[in-house]
């Protein structure tokens, strides 16, 4: 099982490296095989959740090593799936880094399986941290739009033409980019408090009681509701819509690992 | 050796000025020039490609390859009333591996007028449909033909040759799609109605813009202009309410003092819901204010700024063509080993060779499959085995060394060759 990580932590790294050659080569033959790589690292990725499931015996999204992965499992999947609705020039030189940067700190991470206390033994483990964390997984597409977009904008703007102006796609597609993910995003933040409240009084007897991590997720909504209800009235879109996508994603860190490190309370992973 | 056989002769933008190319050029059909070289004495294989840039003839000569570009020359010129001296200075000749290379670069558009536009290529392949149209290719001109499309297009996608604007009209159109993306639902202002103005509205207007709308002093040219764009026309006046409906506005007026403030569009973006606003300034002295590039999603160019667009996405074209400039010198090897197995004598030994390696591969599987055989069996599988490829090598053997004219003879080879997939192990899959 630790090959199968190792594996697809290699193969995530190939495709990032294939990704950059793409970015600053041009070369379109580069970019299939960039493609290819992202898709059988995803593949392998799975099969080592699959795996980690059965040796565990519990959605493995219970370790720091388990949540991160999951990250990067549900953002490189994000990604794939935008393949085929709609492509954002070399949006993968900006997705690649990242999938590759969480499944280091994965890597880093103690990967043994944890035991799980009784009070998180409940189908509402895979319902809410696959939720939440999914969510995530959209809410870094958008923080990796809005980089985009303030590169292409700092560039149009300065009238500076550098290595990103012939590169990034129009600055309406990465708005939209941005949109598109939120629109998904959103609801499945909404979705991972509400399953998580849920289970909550399920385990402790009260929907909320106000531990830290529910707070600051509570803090990255209200973030993200401020977004979407300022592009709807008052037309917060484009550059403030770019820069509040990456304040949210700062939030979303914060809320995965912030809290952890820095408050504690009943999210702490065991172990 | 037949590689020196290849000629190109003709006139370009950089050997002859526009006086001497038009008299040249064959405008329209080019069935007559065609048969007519193809009749010239020395001539094998002809194609001819008249642009408004260029008339070059492309051609496979029979022996004295000087002979038949003297010939050539001459016919292109005939009618032209130009001296053979002044023919000589104005027009290029190209031979061999030049003649290939030269080929290579103008189907990939490095011998353009504007380095990396995309025409080029659409009216050599015409050319050449026209040629074969009227049989005037064979074999090596089909072979240097469809390779130069090919390597055209490898071109175009391991390049970014094509990719970049060089003049300050299609400049504007570019960053407006880099701004806007789709330009269908978007409206163009056109504030004065210069000469610049009209051509880059003309550019947008080619690009899919939605809507023109032409604002000038005088109403009666504006109404004018705005017809040509199926647009509408408004007043002067109207400039800040328009800026609420518009996305890109085009200034052009002779205005000696700023037409359009900061403050006059801050509470505009905010009407406008801080979708973009494109502004471009093609004045002298400038109608906007250079302020104006400070506001949120408002985006101030001026004629300078776009020179200066115009520049990069030349030093950046320039850097793509010497990309392209290896690949075709790689193509051009490539081409010149084929055209060196295009002769008799190595493609009988490719033949052998081809064949040895068939008996000697399927000897050895039958011999490990049958242990039990004595010398003499073993002897007489391999006897047999070696009589079977020399009788069946003897006919296309007889085939190839037949003494026919050298265009059958190369038609011959090209046949042979493929039948019995010489060519394969070249790794040469575009054709």
């Amino acid at each position: 099982m630790r090959e199968l990580f190792q594996l697809t932590v290699l193969a995530y790294g190939a495709a990032t490296i294939t990704y950059l050659v793409y970015f600053f080569s041009r070369n379109k033959r580069v970019r299939g095989g960039a493609r290819g790589l992202l898709l059988g690292a995803g593949v392998l990725h799975t099969f080592y959740i699959i795996a980690r499931y059965l040796a565990a015996g519990h959605t493995p999204i219970a370790s720091n090593h388990e949540a991160v992965s999951f990250f990067a499992w549900s953002l490189a999947w994000g990604f794939l799936s935008f393949r085929w609705r709609y492509q954002v020039k070399n949006f993968g030189a900006f997705v690649s880094p990242l999938i590759t940067l969480l499944m280091v700190i994965a890597a880093l991470s103690s990967q043994h399986i944890v035991e799980l206390p009784p009070a998180l033994q409940s189908y509402w483990l895979p319902i809410h941290a696959s939720i939440a964390i999914l969510a995530n997984g959209f809410m870094a597409l958008a923080f990796c739009g809005g980089v985009m977009y303030l590169l292409q904008e700092r560039e149009i703007k300065k009238k500076h033409f550098g290595l990103f102006y012939s590169r990034l796609p129009s600055l309406e597609a990465l708005d939209h980019l941005n949109q598109h993910c939120l629109a998904i995003g959103f609801p499945l933040l909404t979705l991972g408090i509400v399953t998580g409240s849920i289970w909550a009084k399920q385990a402790w007897g009260a929907y909320w009681q106000w531990d830290p991590k529910e707070t600051w997720s509570l803090i990255t909504w209200f973030i993200y509701a401020a977004i979407i209800h300022q592009r709807l009235t008052v037309g917060w879109r484009r550059r403030r819509a770019a820069i509040m996508a990456i304040v949210g994603f700062s939030a979303v860190l914060f809320t995965l690992w912030g809290v952890n490190f820095l408050l504690g309370g009943v999210h702490s992973y065991a172990g | 050796m037949l590689a020196e056989t290849i000629l190109c002769l003709g006139v370009n933008h950089k050997t002859a000025p526009v006086a001497v190319r038009e008299k040249l050029a064959f405008s329209g059909d080019c069935t007559t020039p065609l048969t007519e070289l193809k009749a010239l004495p020395g001539c094998e294989e002809c194609c001819l490609l008249s642009t408004c840039n260029r008339v070059e003839v492309l051609l496979v000569a029979k022996e004295e390859a000087t002979t038949a570009a003297e010939t050539v020359r001459r016919f292109l010129f005939g009618a032209s009333g130009i001296t053979p001296e002044e023919s000589q200075q104005y027009s290029y000749f190209h031979q061999g591996s030049a003649a290939i290379t030269h080929v290579f670069r103008v189907a990939a558009s490095l011998d353009s007028m504007v380095v990396g536009e995309p025409q080029i290529l659409g009216q050599l392949k015409e050319a050449y449909r026209a040629a074969t149209e009227q049989q005037a290719t064979g074999a090596v001109l089909n072979k240097l033909l469809t390779k130069a499309f090919s390597v055209a297009k490898r071109i175009r996608t391991e390049t970014n040759i094509g990719g970049s604007a060089v003049s300050i009209s299609y400049a504007a159109v570019q960053l407006a799609k880099k701004i806007f993306g789709e330009l269908k639902d978007k409206k163009v202002l056109l504030v004065g109605a210069g000469e610049m103005a009209e051509l880059a509205a003309e550019h947008l207007a080619a690009q899919g813009i939605g809507k023109v709308v032409v604002a000038n002093r005088t109403l009666e040219r504006a109404v004018n202009l705005a017809r040509t764009f199926h647009g509408t026309a408004v007043g002067l006046d109207e400039l800040v309410p328009q800026l609420a409906e518009v996305d890109i506005l085009i200034s052009s007026t002779g205005a000696t003092d700023l037409i359009l403030r900061k403050e006059e569009v801050r509470p505009v973006m905010r009407q406008r819901h801080n979708r973009p606003l494109f502004l471009i300034d093609i004045a002298v002295p400038r109608d906007l204010d250079p302020e104006l590039n400070d506001l949120d999603n408002v985006y101030l160019y001026d004629i300078d700024d776009l020179k200066q667009v115009v520049e990069l996405n030349r030093a950046e074209r320039q850097k793509e063509a010497d990309k392209a400039e290896r690949i075709v010198d790689e193509e051009a090897i490539k081409f010149l080993q084929w055209l060196e197995a295009m002769e008799v004598a190595p493609t009988i030994t490719a033949l052998r060779r081809r064949a040895e390696a068939i008996r000697d591969a399927e000897v050895a599987k039958t011999l490990g499959h049958l242990p039990g055989l004595g010398e003499k069996e073993r002897k007489g599988i391999e006897l047999m085995a070696n009589a079977m490829i020399n009788k069946l090598l003897h006919d296309p053997m007889m085939f190839l060394k037949a003494a026919v004219p050298a265009e059958e003879k190369r038609a011959h080879l090209a046949l042979v060759r493929k039948v019995f997939g010489l060519d394969a192990e070249g790794g040469d899959s575009a054709s």
